[in-house]
């Protein structure tokens, strides 16, 4: 046990050590209001994350991990702190930051296709119409689903439809992706699918990521590192652990690798205490 | 070919007739037949329950009428009177038949004679036409109006404009409805601001609201050369029906989906991109369940403000019969309550289809 890295060295990943910082969280605080008085949510949480880095946040139901994705999101205000995405701080939401929700929120009056390209049309404006349309086709092949352009949300699998959340996302071309718990609604043989399908595309991108899960075999597979929060109120970050199995990974070497499962309990003791 | 006339069908809502295709394929015939016989033959001998019951109650009703007549005759003027009024009756004389419920074949009659009359009419129309051609063609060379026929309409002619008149109500509820609908129902200041005055006028009862509309139209337009009666009842129509998709459309844009408005929040949409991107086509299920219950609104009203704003339609044919009390008026009343039903029903089945189109859960292809 006393091999594994608590503390963030970024020694032990060459691949970021010398990578500027991409998001910045300071002091950061939530309150809810109810009727019996303030609810902290969160309070005084700090985090940092390198360019290219891939998080993952784990904890209990409730515990404010959706909440705090929300607020780096930008669609849940602030009650104290900031948030610093690439030197800016953060105002309100926008494609820079990609979110994938837990349900797949694809809009179903629109074909897959639509759907990527009215977040395309956003982001790049100036591109021509067939430019625009190549990056939908590319992102929906990468995912699988090149011969369902034209197909609709309600034609398609959840799986189906979650891989169209992520082409959208990576479409965007964004400097951060949050996932929020991203495959929680999908059977485990579905999820393991996704999960090999969104490593190999963040590869090709190098995306700065953040992703929210329940599943300890999931927060290990996907991360460089993992932030277990403490269960709120006045949640926290609890704990870190980084995860320095090498890269490109796949899933079979990583359940083999002599150490995962000590980093699995060490998880589980976490959560279970 | 076969699946394509089944959704063909049941887009139609003859979805009712799925079975019998299935039987003419060739698959599972028993299973098929007895639901053929549910889904199509149950309807059918229930309404012929209906129309023997209320052959027995027009007969029952009849006799009793006929009955007090020659009582009456009796008490008044004599045995020999009574005597007289029986055979009258009984020779079917116009004059002393009694006035009552008719019975389903006298209302076939009159359905007929409503069919012959409208042929009549629209020979005389035609030949009308044929006569005035020359004429017409002279006022039109010197700039005047043509001369138009001016009889009396058929009963066709009256069921066209109702539907006219419905139609004209129902865009005007649409145009007015659907925005402010909209508007109302992106803001939650507006909608309590303007919660009292829906609240309010939804329930207010068709008379009323054309007699506030004849206020109106009659002050606003002097010109004598347009027509009030067709302005002042579309306008009422479409007052009265267009609360059902107001109230629905606010709901439906209040209500949309909150991960589809983070979708929009996360592509910085501006608000023109937000309306006709994703609250519109979100909201648009709703605002269809709307129209379609502002169509059947319309359609209801549409009867009792025909008739007190005397334009012509069905609502006057109904009034008219009643107020002449021939000796078929009450059958042609039932035949005019057979045609406003059945339309309204195929009416209802029209935006039933819209309104399914409009309903993206279901994969249009």
């Amino acid at each position: 046990m006393e091999a594994l890295l608590k503390k963030v060295d970024y020694q032990v990943m060459p691949h970021l050590e010398d990578k500027p910082v991409m998001l910045e969280c300071q002091g950061l605080k939530k309150v809810y209001p109810t009727p019996k008085g303030d609810y902290v949510v969160l309070d005084d949480l700090k985090l940092t994350i390198k360019q290219s880095e891939f998080v993952s946040i784990i904890g209990h139901s409730g515990c404010g991990k959706s909440t705090l994705l929300t607020m780096i999101a930008g669609l849940n205000e602030l009650s104290g702190g900031k948030i610093i995405v690439d030197g800016l701080e953060v105002r309100d939401a926008g494609p820079d930051r990609a979110v994938v929700f837990q349900s797949p929120s694809l809009l179903p009056w629109l074909t897959a296709q639509q759907n990527l390209m009215i977040g395309v049309n956003q982001v790049f404006p100036h591109g021509s119409k067939a430019e625009r349309v190549e990056i939908c086709k590319y992102y929906l092949d990468k995912v699988g689903l090149g011969n369902d352009f034209n197909k609709r949300p309600s034609e398609l699998s959840q799986g189906m439809q979650q891989r169209v959340g992520l082409a959208r996302a990576f479409a965007l071309k964004p400097k951060v992706l949050l996932l929020d718990e991203p495959f929680g609604m999908l059977d485990s043989l579905t999820r393991g699918e996704l999960q090999d399908l969104l490593l190999e595309i963040w590869q090709k991108e190098q995306i700065t990521a953040i992703a929210i899960t329940h599943d300890v075999d999931e927060s290990i597979f996907l991360a460089d590192r993992v932030i277990m929060m403490t269960s709120g109120p006045y949640a926290k970050i609890g704990d870190e652990l980084v995860i320095p199995f090498e890269r490109p990974r796949n899933r079979k070497d990583v359940l083999e690798h002599p150490d995962y499962y000590d980093y699995r309990s060490y998880l589980l003791n976490f959560l279970n205490h | 070919m076969k699946n394509k006339s089944i959704k063909t069908l049941k887009f139609l809502g003859l979805g009712f007739l799925e079975p019998l295709i299935h039987m003419i394929d060739g698959e599972e015939r028993r299973k098929n037949a007895t639901r053929f016989v549910k889904g199509s033959l149950l309807p059918l001998v229930s309404i012929f329950l209906f129309i023997f019951l209320w052959h027995q109650g027009a007969m029952a009703l009849y006799n009793s009428e006929a009955k007090e007549r020659i009582e009456k005759a009796r008490i008044e003027q004599g045995e020999q009177a009574a005597l007289d009024m029986k055979a009258c009756i009984e020779s079917g004389e116009v004059s002393c038949q009694p006035n009552t419920l008719p019975s389903p074949a006298k209302v076939y009659q009159a359905y007929i004679a409503l069919w012959q009359d409208h042929l009549s009419i629209s020979q005389k129309k035609s030949e009308f036409k044929e006569k005035v051609s020359e004429t017409n063609a002279q006022r039109e060379a010197q700039g005047l109006d043509p001369i138009t026929y001016t009889g009396r309409p058929s009963f066709l002619d009256q069921i066209g404009t109702s539907l006219k008149t419905v139609a004209a109500g129902f865009l005007l509820a649409m145009l007015i409805a659907v925005p402010i609908g909209v508007v109302i129902g992106l803001s939650d200041s507006l909608r309590t601001a303007f919660n009292w005055l829906i609240q309010i006028f939804k329930p207010v009862s068709p008379v009323v609201w054309l007699l506030l509309v004849f206020m109106v139209v009659k002050t606003v337009i002097k010109d004598p050369s347009i027509d009030k009666s067709f302005i002042i009842s579309s306008i009422s129509v479409g007052l009265c029906a267009m609360w059902a998709t107001l109230v629905n459309t606010s709901m439906g844009v209040s209500s949309v989906d909150k991960d589809y408005l983070n979708v929009a929040k996360v592509l910085k949409l501006n608000i023109g991109q937000n309306i006709f991107k994703i609250v519109l086509p979100a909201s648009l299920p709703l605002i269809f369940t709307g129209l379609r219950i502002t169509v059947s609104v319309a359609w209801m009203v549409l009867i009792a403000i025909e008739l007190l704003a005397q334009s012509p339609g069905l609502g006057s044919f109904v009034w008219e019969e009643f107020q002449n009390g021939g000796n078929d008026s009450n059958a042609k009343i039932i035949v005019a309550m057979f045609v406003i039903g059945i339309i309204g029903f195929v009416l209802d089945r029209i935006m039933l289809s819209v309104q399914n189109l409009m309903t993206f859960n279901k994969g249009i292809a």
